[in-house]
């Protein structure tokens, strides 16, 4: 049977003892040894990220604000099939599907969109499992973080913020 | 008495007095900043090039915050006391000697307010003032943690001050002075020749006297209340240990006294134990350069000892963690003490042999 007293995980596991201290420990020679190691510190290099100078670069998977995707001819891919709301864990995208019209096809790819496109930023918990749910390729989670607000309503993401803009790089 | 002795003396303490508030006010940046570099971070660095203005912010921060007063039979100790704290820790620079001879135009100045014959007594009686004003606002907060915070510092300073005292006298036998001129002078030349031009020892205090260094040094953090002895502040225990119920600017002129204190006493060590404004080589630069020279170099030369010890201050501050209050009580009375009565029976016994 394995004795978990003897496991250490981290492999710096020290066993507390009381026994007696010895003589430079009562004298408190040990110090020294402490405060060689701080003035190590004192001059090691600092782990400070200036912020607004400098900024910390992100993991190439990364999941931040969801972005709506348009095709090669600007127009929007989401067909308003509602997979990604399904998908979510958090509940936190609504949508209502509307018929595109005749001469909206530069607009939508598809005969079905999304009138309105909510995803709530507040609940939504980055997990992007709408991304993996989304038949189009519609939405997909960039590098960016949503902007942080004063207001609660604000954080309702609708199509405004949403949708790409016809003149943006994403990723 | 002379005018010009005045103005003489006027002019010094003046000086004397900006340059400790300056170096205070930013010794409060250091501590941050360096407080930062010891953790791996770079500390405070927005206000300003670099975060040079970062006193200044402190300050209109502590100016505009409301002045509160509680509800205490006895305000007007209240008031006294961060008033007393910073009156004694600035009184003591009265006797540090900041250099030599200065001539100008014929006319020769020393680099000291006061040249008293006890000037080291007279240290030893301000600092034990000293203890009145965290005494008193602890007191008059009328609040239990102030009250423990304020007693803690008075037993902890009544117990450094004798461990203090005792190793201060060791170093009076061989200076022969009380004055802290004389026992800078004492260390001039970095080694002591004999009538013979044999070498005998290096001159500095700290080489002829190593241990009442250490117990000076100790207890000089124990006398600033300074980490591993800030027992009366406490944040741990005690919220704010004497000064919880201060705010604005009184809060100020405590955390202010504190860090007074500290330039002071690295001022005493460096001039009692490092040889105050002698360097080694200055007769050279007194006869090749000039006497005006020798002495300015001297004073920067002391400057440099001090911000050592300031930089110690607070290198230790940021290693040790606080002692326990039995510990402290232990150290002061079991262990500093009979070191510094056996090192007066060492130099009384060496002074014996050897010689005057």
């Amino acid at each position: 049977m394995t004795d978990y007293g003897t496991i250490s995980l981290t492999g710096r596991k020290k066993d507390v003892s009381q026994k007696e201290m010895t003589f430079s420990e009562k004298m408190y020679i040990p110090i020294l040894k402490g405060m060689g190691i701080t003035l190590k510190h004192f001059f090691k290099k600092k782990v400070t990220v200036q912020y607004p100078e400098e900024k910390r670069e992100f993991s190439p998977v990364y999941r931040g604000q969801h972005i709506l995707m348009r095709d090669e001819n600007g127009a929007e891919r989401c067909t308003a099939c509602g997979l990604c709301a399904v998908a979510c864990p958090a509940e936190a995208i609504t949508m209502t599907s509307a018929e595109r019209k005749p001469g909206e096809e530069h607009l939508y790819r598809e005969e079905k969109y999304a009138a309105v496109y909510e995803i709530n930023m507040l609940r939504c918990i980055f997990c992007g499992l709408c991304e993996e749910a989304c038949p189009k390729e519609a939405i997909f989670l960039t590098e960016k973080t949503p902007d942080s607000e004063y207001n609660r309503d604000i954080f309702i993401f609708g199509k405004d913020k949403l949708v790409m803009k016809p003149e943006q790089q994403v990723l | 008495m002379d005018s010009s002795f005045l103005i003489e003396k006027g002019v010094i303490i003046l000086v004397v007095f900006s340059i400790t508030m300056l170096i205070a006010l930013y010794s409060t940046f250091a501590e941050r900043v360096l407080a930062g570099y010891f953790q791996d971070r770079l500390g405070p660095n927005r206000a300003g090039p670099g975060g040079f203005l970062q006193p200044l912010a402190d300050g209109v921060k502590m100016f505009t915050k409301e002045d509160f007063i509680p509800d205490t039979p006895n305000k007007w100790l209240f008031i006294i006391g961060p008033g007393l704290a910073m009156t004694t820790a600035l009184m003591t620079s009265a006797v540090i000697p900041w250099g030599r001879q200065l001539t100008i135009g014929g006319y020769t100045a020393t680099l000291q307010a006061a040249d008293i014959n006890i000037a080291m007594l007279y240290v030893f009686g301000v600092i034990s003032i000293g203890v009145y004003g965290i005494m008193i606002g602890g007191w008059a907060s009328n609040n239990k943690f102030s009250l423990l915070g304020a007693v803690r510092a008075s037993s902890q300073m009544i117990s450094y001050e004798v461990a203090m005292g005792l190793s201060i006298i060791a170093i009076l036998m061989v200076s022969g002075s009380l004055s802290i001129h004389t026992i800078a002078e004492k260390q001039h030349g970095f080694i002591d020749w004999d009538w013979k031009g044999h070498f005998v020892w290096p001159s500095w205090y700290v080489f002829k006297q190593p241990l009442a260094f250490l117990i000076f040094l100790i207890c000089a953090f124990a006398e600033t209340n300074r980490t591993p002895f800030d027992l009366p502040e406490c944040e741990s225990e005690l919220v704010g240990g004497y000064h919880t119920e201060y705010s604005s600017m009184k809060l100020g002129f405590f955390l202010f006294a504190e860090y007074v204190n500290m330039f002071i006493s690295s001022a005493i060590i460096s001039i009692v134990f490092f040889g105050g404004y002698n360097y080694p080589g200055m007769d050279w630069v007194t006869q090749h350069v000039g006497p005006n020279v020798a002495t300015i170099l001297g004073t920067v030369v002391l400057f440099a000892k001090v911000f050592f010890f300031i930089f110690f201050y607070m290198w230790v501050r940021w290693t040790v963690p606080r002692f326990r209050y039995d510990q402290l009580m232990n150290l002061g009375w079991k262990i500093l003490m009979p070191l510094a009565i056996l090192n007066i029976v060492i130099t009384g016994i060496v002074l014996i042999l050897t010689g005057p």
